[in-house]
C-alpha cells in the first residue's frame, strides 16, 4: 500500500499540523512515511500545503506532481490541485469558500462541511480534525486508535487534555463525508 | 531498536549530534538551516551532555571556533548554507591544512550569491573540488533521507578521527526541511579529558605536561621542501579514502540498460522515475553516489559495456556530470538533466529526460 496525498489549504486551517498527525500515525502502524511542506515565499503569502505519503515500503520521491488523494480547503488550492489526483483517486474538500466546484468525471469527489460542523461543535480549531476524520472514513489507511497515539506524539503534552476533543472531531468527520455526482 | 521520531532532516541532524557525544557547536543562522541551531538551543544539551552551543557573531567566527576546538581534540560540529558555507571555506582550507577532525553540515539552497532559499545541488563543485584554497579534499556525504542525516554524524565522526580529516555532510533544503521516521541512536557520552589525552596525544592541543614536546597545530611552514612533504602525506591519505571509503547505493542496476546517476533528494527522486520507466518496459536503474568525495569511481565504471545511456540527474547546471564522465571516461554516452535556482525537478521531467536520451536527442 502507497498512498500519496496533498493537503492545501490556508495558513492557520492546520494543514501542515494535520499532514503531522498523518505522518505520526502512519509510524504508530510500522509504515513509511514522508512529510514535505511547501515553504518559502509561499508560506509567506497565504496558501499552505503539504506531501504526506504513507507506504508499507520505502518511500521514493517526497515531492510529487500527482495524487491518489487531495484534500482541499480554499479556492487557490482547487484551482491548483484538482487537476492533479490521478484518475480513479479521491477529490475531499470543504465547500466552505467555494466558488469553483470540482468539475472532473474521473475521480471520486466528496464534501465535507469541516468549517460549519466544527463551529457547531463550538470550536474552530479542531476543524482539521473534523477534515481528517472525513479522509479516513473514505481511505481508513490507518486505524483511529493510531491516530489517537500519533495526536499524542505530536502535540506537547500540556494539551493532551484536548485529546478527547480532537477525538470526537475525529468522530464527528467521519460521519458526514457526502458524495458528489456530477451529472 | 533505537527511539522512532518523525522529524525534519535539520532536527535530526542536531538530535544525532547530542547524542553522538559532540562536545561542541558553533554557528550562525541562515535559511533553510536554522532549525539546527534553534533546535539545539531548545534542547539544550549542555542540561543532557555538557555540549556547548553557540550561536556566534557571524559565520567567520563560527568556522574558527570549530578550529580551535578541533585542535583540543574536541568533538565539534557547525551547519550552515550555501552563502554561510562560502564564508567558511578560508577557515575549511586552514582545517584541511592542519589535519583536524570536525563535522560541517551544508543544507544547500539556490545560488550563486544570495539565491534563493530553496533547494539546489549547485555546491558540488565546492564540496568535493576543494572549496577554498590550496590542495585539499573533505570527505563529502550526501544523505537522501532524514534517517541518514541522523546517521551520517556518527559515520561523519568515526571518519574524521580516523583520518584527521574534515567531513563536509551535503544535504539541501528539501533532505533538511522535510519530515521522515527517523530512529535515534541511543545517547554515547562524551569523551572525557582523560580519554582525549589517551586517544589524540600525539596530535591536539590540550596542554601537554612533561611528557612530551609540544604538539603545534598549523597550516603554515615556509620551508616548501617540508610543505610539499605534507602535501605528500595529505594526497595519501585522500588515496587511502579513495581505496576504502567509498559508499555508493544500486537500485535496480542488475539488468539496466539504462542509468540514472543522482545523490540526495534528487535521487529520491530519481527513485520514482525508475519505477515510472520500469511500468513503460524502460529497463532503467539508479545508481546513487553516497559518497561525493570520494566518488565511487570504479563501481561505475563496471557499467562500461553494460548500459547504453547514463542521465546525470543534479540539482545543478553541469557539476555532477563531471565526475561520471570521468569513472566511465567517456565510453558510454552521458547526459545533464536538472532544474536549479531553488526549482526541484518532479518524477516525471526526470522520466521525459530519460526517454530523450533513449530517443538519442
Amino acid at each position: 500500500m502507497t498512498e500519496e496525498i496533498i493537503i492545501a489549504g490556508f495558513g492557520g486551517q492546520g494543514v501542515l499540523s494535520m499532514g503531522k498527525i498523518l505522518a505520526y500515525s502512519g509510524i504508530m502502524q510500522n509504515q513509511e512515511v514522508s512529510w514535505m511542506p511547501s515553504y518559502g515565499p509561499e508560506m509567506r503569502g497565504g496558501t499552505a500545503n503539504v506531501t504526506v505519503i504513507v507506504s508499507d515500503d520505502r518511500i521514493s520521491s517526497p515531492v510529487l506532481n500527482f495524487y491518489d488523494t487531495a484534500i482541499i480547503l480554499n479556492q487557490q488550492s482547487m484551482d491548483k490541485f484538482e487537476k492533479t489526483v490521478k484518475p480513479g483517486g479521491l477529490l475531499l474538500y470543504d465547500p466552505n469558500g467555494i466558488i469553483h466546484h470540482p468539475q472532473r468525471k474521473d475521480i471520486k469527489i466528496f464534501k465535507i462541511e469541516a468549517a460549519k460542523l466544527s463551529a457547531e461543535m463550538g470550536n474552530t480549531k479542531i476543524f482539521n480534525m473534523v477534515v481528517l476524520g472525513a479522509y479516513l472514513k473514505l481511505k481508513p489507511i490507518v486505524k483511529l486508535e493510531n491516530v489517537i497515539r500519533g495526536l499524542k506524539k505530536s502535540i506537547p503534552e500540556r494539551y493532551h487534555k484536548l485529546i478527547p476533543m480532537n477525538e470526537s472531531a475525529l468522530t464527528k468527520g467521519m460521519e458526514n463525508p457526502v458524495e458528489v455526482f456530477l451529472n | 531498536m533505537g527511539e522512532l521520531k518523525l522529524m525534519k532532516g535539520n532536527e535530526a541532524i542536531a538530535e544525532a549530534a547530542i547524542r553522538a557525544g559532540v562536545d561542541a557547536y558553533f554557528g550562525y543562522p541562515i535559511t533553510p538551516q536554522s532549525e539546527v541551531i534553534e533546535y539545539l538551543m531548545a534542547e539544550q544539551p549542555e542540561e543532557r551532555t555538557g555540549m556547548v552551543v553557540l550561536q556566534a557573531e557571524s559565520e567567520l567566527a563560527a568556522i574558527n571556533m570549530v578550529y580551535g576546538a578541533a585542535a583540543a581534540g574536541k568533538k565539534v560540529f557547525t551547519s550552515s548554507s550555501s552563502p554561510g558555507i562560502s564564508l567558511y571555506q578560508e577557515g575549511i582550507s586552514y582545517i584541511a591544512g592542519a589535519e583536524l577532525p570536525c563535522v560541517i553540515a551544508n543544507v544547500v539552497r539556490g545560488g550563486p550569491g544570495l539565491g534563493t532559499i530553496q533547494p539546489s545541488q549547485a555546491d558540488y563543485f565546492q564540496s568535493t573540488k576543494g572549496g577554498g584554497h590550496g590542495d585539499y579534499k573533505l570527505y563529502v556525504l550526501a544523505p537522501a533521507s532524514v534517517q541518514e542525516m541522523a546517521d551520517f554524524i556518527q559515520l561523519g565522526f568515526d571518519i574524521a578521527y580516523k583520518y584527521r580529516n574534515p567531513v563536509m555532510i551535503q544535504s539541501d533544503g528539501m533532505i533538511g526541511q522535510m519530515m521522515e521516521k527517523v530512529e535515534l541512536a541511543d545517547q554515547r557520552p562524551r569523551w572525557t579529558d582523560e580519554e582525549i589525552k589517551q586517544m589524540h596525544d600525539s596530535w591536539a592541543a590540550f596542554g601537554k605536561g612533561d611528557h612530551r614536546e609540544r604538539n603545534i597545530i598549523t597550516s603554515l611552514d615556509l620551508d616548501s621542501a617540508k610543505q610539499e612533504k605534507h602535501n605528500h602525506h595529505l594526497q595519501a591519505k585522500y588515496r587511502r579514502m579513495e581505496e576504502e571509503e567509498v559508499l555508493f547505493e544500486e537500485i535496480n542496476c542488475e539488468d539496466a540498460e539504462y542509468l540514472i546517476v543522482a545523490y540526495g533528494s534528487s535521487a529520491r527522486i530519481s527513485m520514482k522515475s525508475i519505477d515510472l520507466a520500469r511500468a513503460k518496459g524502460i529497463k532503467a536503474g539508479l545508481f546513487r553516489p553516497i559518497t561525493l568525495y570520494p566518488f565511487p569511481m570504479k563501481q561505475l565504471n563496471a557499467y562500461v559495456g553494460k548500459v547504453k545511456g547514463i542521465l546525470s540527474v543534479e540539482m545543478s547546471a553541469g557539476q555532477l556530470i563531471e565526475d561520471i564522465k570521468l569513472a566511465v571516461e567517456c565510453n558510454v554516452p552521458v547526459k545533464h538533466f536538472g532544474r536549479y535556482g531553488g526549482m526541484i525537478h518532479s518524477p516525471e521531467e526526470v522520466l521525459t529526460a530519460l526517454e530523450n536520451l533513449i530517443k538519442g536527442e
